[in-house]
């Protein structure tokens, strides 16, 4: 697809120091660079090559992503925070654009 | 060199497996439960099935596989769902109007359409499956272009919509118009052997299911989860793109997508699956 | 899975069939690039087994989405955490696949991705602590050739 859209799973609420699990998936064919079209030329890469997760601008996970990731990349990891807040996700792709999307968490 | 060779090597690979019988394998016995609720994956066939058993494709894949598609968040095919949900409620064309301007809530007026189709068209005189209805619905109600063959809208709306009938049995009405006609049509497509590797749809679904075909695991062919999230393009195949992918890997001429070849082997292929649940997005190799 | 003797010949005979069919023309061995970068991640040191582990299957139904895990034992505190872990494929026309940050906040250095492999080949991740020690671990991950178009 070529419009790229965020897809996230976090916990609306977990306790103070507990470590919850974090989902993320993006839409992106995550070109490699290594195909060659029709006529024999190669398809210019095009891919996500990082991606950040912050809870209130703190960075908690973050990845830089080469070719052999697969299209539409996932991504499960975890976090343990330690007060109520927002996690933001930040996907930069190749062409400069930067997708995002937002979570609260609330911490008791 | 690369094509064919390639091309070469496939057809020995295909006619090998197949001439030396290959290994046997019981599909996997598992659940299939999304978001809470199991799915109908194994189950009796009725008396005039070539089967005893109906069994989804879903027990034919890895674990890893099969565990993809159980997740409603990790599975890829949700992607497709949401952009599809997102086209559901763009207007487009001179009318002005969306998908929801007239079906409004999907969740609601869709529940179960998608376990129903190919249905019978009267003004057509044809099946239609849900791609040619929302073509149809484009251009009556919406005044605007019907959608190429696999274009990304299609396909997105088309598993959008398929993904309300989730866990719903496969049910199709042939009692309707000539539908009947039709179902024998398809029959006969299903069996007729073709291409240089001499195949018919019933002998890797039928004589060969549950044998390997070089090393992927031969299912029934049930198309009870298309549009379908494939691991190998990273994207949603529709039915037909997998028919005439099929078809062309026998080396024959493919029909075109929504020929009326291929709507009979829509109709016929369906009706094999009646009573296992839609699993849209289904996750396949 | 457990694969029968015969399954496990129709797989060599499709890995056989993709040699001759060139078809993995593009993915050289890249074993001296691996080494190389193995070395670029960790200084010059020798990773030592323990404390990392890779979950992957054993067989790919697909090449092109493979699910992959790394786990790395330690307490992630601001004193002792893991820095980071670098995924590589040996076999791949590339060998790089991602790096993995973590911090104190990640909570446990664990965490799962897909990748694309395009033959039968190791997988490998390293991981650095925020002591400069690294830790490997190396699975071989099969992957078939389909039988339609795969």
């Amino acid at each position: 697809m070529s419009n790229a859209k965020p897809r996230i799973k976090v916990p609306k609420t977990a306790s103070k120091d507990e470590v919850i699990t974090i989902k993320t998936l993006i839409s992106h064919e995550m070109e490699s660079g290594q195909r060659k079209d029709k006529d024999g030329n190669t398809i210019p890469r095009k891919i996500i090559n990082r991606f950040t997760c912050t809870f209130n601008g703190q960075e908690v996970f973050s990845c830089d992503l080469d070719p052999a990731i697969a299209a539409n990349p996932y991504f499960e990891f975890s976090a343990k925070v330690p007060e109520s807040g927002t996690f933001t996700f930040e996907w930069v792709d190749d062409d400069g654009s930067v997708y995002s999307d937002k979570a609260e968490i609330e911490v008791s | 060199m690369g094509k064919n060779k390639l091309g070469l090597a496939a057809a020995a690979g295909l006619t090998a497996s197949l001439a030396l019988g290959s290994a046997y394998s019981e599909p996997v016995e598992d659940k299939l439960v999304i978001d809470g609720r199991e799915m109908t994956t194994w189950t009796e066939a009725p008396a005039d099935h070539p089967f005893d058993e109906l069994i989804s494709g879903w027990h034919y894949r890895t674990d890893e596989t099969r565990a993809l598609e159980a997740d409603s968040f990790e599975n890829p095919g949700m992607l497709y769902v949401e952009r599809g949900e997102e086209i559901w409620n763009a207007v487009d064309g001179a009318a002005g109007k969306s998908c929801a301007s007239c079906h409004q809530d999907a969740s609601e007026t869709m529940a179960g359409v998608g376990a129903s189709y190919p249905k019978w068209n009267e003004a057509a005189g044809k099946p239609y499956n849900l791609e040619l209805q929302i073509n149809e619905c484009r251009v009556e109600q919406m005044q605007a272009e019907p959608y190429k063959f696999d274009a990304p809208e299609q396909v997105a709306l088309a598993t959008f919509i398929k993904h309300q009938s989730l866990g719903e049995p496969v049910e199709i009405d042939l009692a309707e118009g000539d539908m009947q006609k039709w179902w024998e049509r398809g029959k006969d497509r299903y069996y007729l052997r073709t291409g240089q590797l001499n195949m018919a749809c019933a002998t890797c679904h039928e004589d060969y299911n549950g044998r390997y075909i070089r090393a992927d695991h031969l299912s029934q062919g049930n198309v009870n989860g298309f549009p379908t999230y494939r691991l190998n393009t990273g994207g949603m195949v529709s039915l037909h793109n997998r028919f005439r992918g099929c078809i062309r890997d026998t080396r024959a001429e493919f029909p075109a997508a929504f020929s009326d070849d291929l709507m009979a082997l829509e109709v016929y292929v369906t009706w094999r699956g009646q009573g296992l649940s839609v699993e849209t997005p289904a996750v396949r190799q | 899975m457990k694969l029968t003797r015969r399954q496990a010949l129709a797989i060599s005979a499709g890995a056989a069939l993709a040699v001759v069919a060139g078809r993995a023309g593009s993915a050289h061995a890249a074993v001296d690039d691996t080494e190389k970068a193995i070395q670029d991640f960790t200084g010059g040191k020798s990773p030592e087994t323990g404390r990392i582990r890779l979950t992957a299957p054993e067989i790919a139904e697909n090449g092109n989405t493979v699910p992959i895990s790394v786990d790395v034992e330690s307490p992630m505190t601001a004193e002792d955490y893991v820095a980071s872990v670098l995924i590589l494929a040996d076999g791949n026309p590339n060998p790089d696949v991602a790096t993995l940050h973590f911090t104190p906040m990640s909570g446990s250095a664990t965490a799962t991705t897909r990748m694309r492999l395009a033959k039968t080949q190791n997988v490998i991740a390293v991981a650095k602590m925020s002591d400069g020690s690294v830790f490997m671990d190396k699975k071989e991950v099969k992957v078939t050739i389909g039988g339609c178009g795969g």
